[in-house]
């Protein structure tokens, strides 16, 4: 029963898995430029972001299509409406991804210290969104809720991290510069963890019909 | 208010009941009394044996039973083929050409015309040309007789059936006539068997036209070029004559005229109610 | 399987009610095309005059052309035609006098196979076509009325697939249906359209978008828009056409 829509929903879980995909692949990239501050590396993960664009066209689309002939209704149409919030989430992370190749242009010179807790962030960010994509593949609730403690763990991590960073600042005016754009890095993988967040918050949505804020 | 409306009610009640109770009267009364003389005067020789002279006792109606049987066989041959395939014609060819109208009003007419008067028409084409009474002009009164009415209840049932399953049929690349004769008429048989039935008990109580045609006989016909007996027709001499033995021949004969008729009703009505279930 | 199906400046007559004002369409082979439109849009005229049964009622008039598989329809003799291309009607119609077997062989038997094994062979591939195989296997010979609805309704289906037509015309088939019969229907023609060129007419929009590649809309007999279903219902060219899908019409 419902051929058609079963499928166009396998669709849209399909586009939005690629996406993650693709949105993980730029921030590993970004990171990589990151840690070898190598300018030509920035340039070219800075337009990147083509394909994201496209994939959340298309998962547009395929939910206008979705809704237009298909006329889901109750969670049917719950999965696909966060399918367009899903994808506009991971829009904004791959931004944000791109935005640490924009800081790695600004910053001179060799690192102030080695990273370590900075890195550690976007491993978190990044296993929690292809948590959030999972939840929403699989339907599952749990994964979903976790994601409010690791979103926690991320934030406490930020918080390590902006304090170590105003020590080292503090220590030398050199380091000023360098230790804010730090810091901004450090913003940027937090808020893409809240996005990774909020896709959990859209699974429970699915769920239940009802909307829990994660974010804490 | 409420009672007054109750009383009403009542009377008018009272009044339908009584009104049926007269309806009835008639019809009970004219069973009771065949049954009451006829049972009387039943036999076996009055199914075995020909008529006997008056006064002498134990003579039968077996010829004019039979007679009857033969007869109304032969309008029904003539009648029921011509009957159906007419009304097929009517139904569902051409509805307004000059022959669809011509043999609907011919069928209006016939339904309304006196029976003796066919009994006097096929006296003067078929009797006269023939130059003797017999059963087969006998026959082919009834069948003139049956043709309207067969063609009437054909039409009927065969407009019944819903126009959809013509269209099915034609939508299956099937041609009018395979689905007149393998979809419409199979369909619509058990009514037109039913209006058939209704038709033959109509015409086995026709006396008039026998009268005319196939006059009637004391013994059996040799063949059906000869006069031949009927029920209705023995039944009219023996009734009108002097004699008391023949008077209760006539008795027999009515209630064994009767059976038939409602028996054929009543089998024509159980088909009926069975299709609708 | 599906051949080529034009339409070329249809114009149909009721008497002298012009119920087709020049439609011209191209159908696509081995699609689902839905008709859809308000009452007497002449849908079900336009159906109809392709399988030339608009002509079985007395008064009607046609004019244009309908081309199929390279000849056109009426140069061929209706009664082959009909069975090439094949109808289910709004009301299911199984013959009253025969049984289910009899039922869907209809068409092929009374058009003179008399071969038992491939009568046999042809009704049960029918049957598992239109999804009804499972449920009446074992009771072949009852009466075709003793099915309900829906299952009366895939009965026709049956029957008519079992001419092997090309092209199937279907009038309205689940509107005298209730819901979940009415998703059969639209699963089995989903199925069907991988050999069958189907067009159905259809006064259910939603119905239309559901199983439609391609939806055309119909208006006061004349074609207003034809295209991609995604299309019509996402971004129809006619503001006529907009005005109906979403209901706001007169």
């Amino acid at each position: 029963m419902r051929q058609s829509l079963n499928e166009g929903q396998l669709g849209l879980t399909k586009l939005l898995k690629d996406m993650g995909e693709e949105v993980g692949r730029i921030l590993k990239g970004c990171m990589e430029t990151l840690l070898s501050l190598d300018r030509t590396q920035a340039n070219f993960w800075i337009t990147e972001d083509q394909k994201v664009n496209d994939f959340e066209r298309q998962v547009d689309d395929l939910c206008v299509l979705l809704i237009a002939t298909q006329q889901p209704v109750a969670k049917d149409l719950r999965k696909i409406i966060s399918a367009m919030k899903i994808s506009t989430d991971l829009e904004r992370m791959a931004d944000l991804a791109i935005d640490i190749a924009k800081i790695v242009r600004r910053i001179d010179g060799p690192l102030c210290k080695p990273l370590v807790d900075i890195p550690q962030m976007a491993e978190m960010a990044l296993g929690m969104m292809r948590q959030g994509l999972e939840a929403y593949a699989s339907e599952n609730m749990e994964l979903a809720h976790e994601l409010a403690e690791l979103d926690d763990q991320v934030d406490r991590l930020y918080k390590k991290v902006v304090r170590d960073l105003l020590v080292i600042m503090t220590e030398a005016t050199e380091n000023l510069d360098q230790g804010m754009y730090l810091i901004f890095v450090g913003r940027y993988l937090e808020r893409f963890a809240d996005h990774a967040t909020n896709i959990g918050e859209n699974v429970i949505y699915i769920a239940t019909a009802s909307r829990q804020d994660l974010n804490k | 208010m409420k009672s007054l409306r109750k009383s009403v009610n009542w009377i008018m009640l009272s009044i339908f009941i009584f009104a049926t109770i007269i309806a009835l009267i008639p019809l009970f009364g004219v069973l009771g009394y065949v049954v009451e003389h006829g049972f009387r005067a039943l036999s076996l020789d009055f199914f075995l044996n020909l008529p006997k002279a008056m006064g002498l006792s134990g003579g039968g109606m077996a010829n004019a039973i039979v007679g009857t049987l033969i007869m109304v066989l032969i309008a029904s041959l003539i009648g029921i083929p011509i009957g159906i395939l007419a009304a097929i014609y009517l139904t569902e060819y051409d509805r307004h050409s000059w022959l669809s109208v011509g043999v609907r009003f011919a069928t209006d007419v016939l339904t309304g015309i006196p029976s003796i008067i066919v009994g006097i028409v096929i006296y003067t084409a078929v009797v006269l040309k023939m130059g003797n009474f017999s059963a087969l002009a006998g026959g082919l009164a009834l069948a003139i007789i049956m043709i309207p009415l067969i063609i009437r209840s054909t039409e009927e049932m065969l407009k019944l059936v819903s126009h959809s399953i013509r269209e099915a049929g034609y939508a299956l690349g099937i041609s009018k006539g395979k689905t007149i004769l393998r979809i419409i008429l199979p369909t619509a048989a058990k009514g037109i068997i039913t209006g058939a039935m209704l038709a033959v008990a109509r015409v086995a109580g026709e006396t008039a036209p026998l009268l005319f045609t196939a006059l009637g006989n004391q013994y059996w016909a040799r063949s059906l070029n000869e006069p031949m007996a009927s029920l209705p027709v023995q039944i009219f001499q023996y009734a009108t004559s002097p004699y008391k033995e023949w008077h209760q021949q006539a008795w027999a004969g009515s209630l064994v005229l009767i059976s038939l008729v409602i028996i054929l009703n009543l089998s024509a009505r159980f088909a009926f109610r069975s299709r609708s279930n | 399987m599906g051949q080529s199906l034009s339409v070329r400046d249809l114009e149909a007559w009721y008497g002298s009610n012009k119920t087709l004002k020049g439609i011209t369409m191209e159908i696509e082979l081995n699609h689902v095309t839905a008709i859809i439109g308000p009452s007497g849009c002449g849908k079900s005229t336009f159906v109809r005059c392709i399988n030339r049964m608009h002509e079985t009622m007395p008064g009607t008039k046609v004019k244009g052309e309908i081309i199929l598989e390279g000849v056109s329809i009426y140069d061929r003799d209706p009664v082959a035609l009909r069975k090439m291309v094949g109808m289910v009607f709004q009301k299911p119609n199984p013959f009253p006098s025969m049984s289910i077997y009899d039922n869907v062989i209809a068409g092929v038997k009374l058009n003179g196979m008399t071969n038992k094994q491939k009568l046999q062979a042809i009704a049960e591939k029918s049957l598992r076509m239109a999804a009804l195989w499972d449920e009446v296997k074992d009771r072949l010979n009852y009466s075709g009325m003793s099915l309900s609805g829906g299952q009366q309704q895939r009965l026709c289906i049956a029957r008519a697939l079992a001419v092997e037509p090309s092209v199937l015309l279907m009038d309205e088939p689940a509107s005298a249906l209730d819901p979940i019969a009415t998703m059969h229907i639209e699963e089995l023609v989903r199925q069907l359209k991988v050999n069958y060129t189907i067009l159905i007419v259809t006064h259910n929009m939603q119905q239309a978008a559901r199983i439609a590649d391609s939806t055309a809309f119909f208006l006061n007999g004349e074609l207003v828009e034809h295209g991609p279903t995604s299309d019509i219902f996402t971004n129809p060219h006619d503001k006529r056409t907009e005005d109906y899908i979403s209901g706001r019409f007169g």
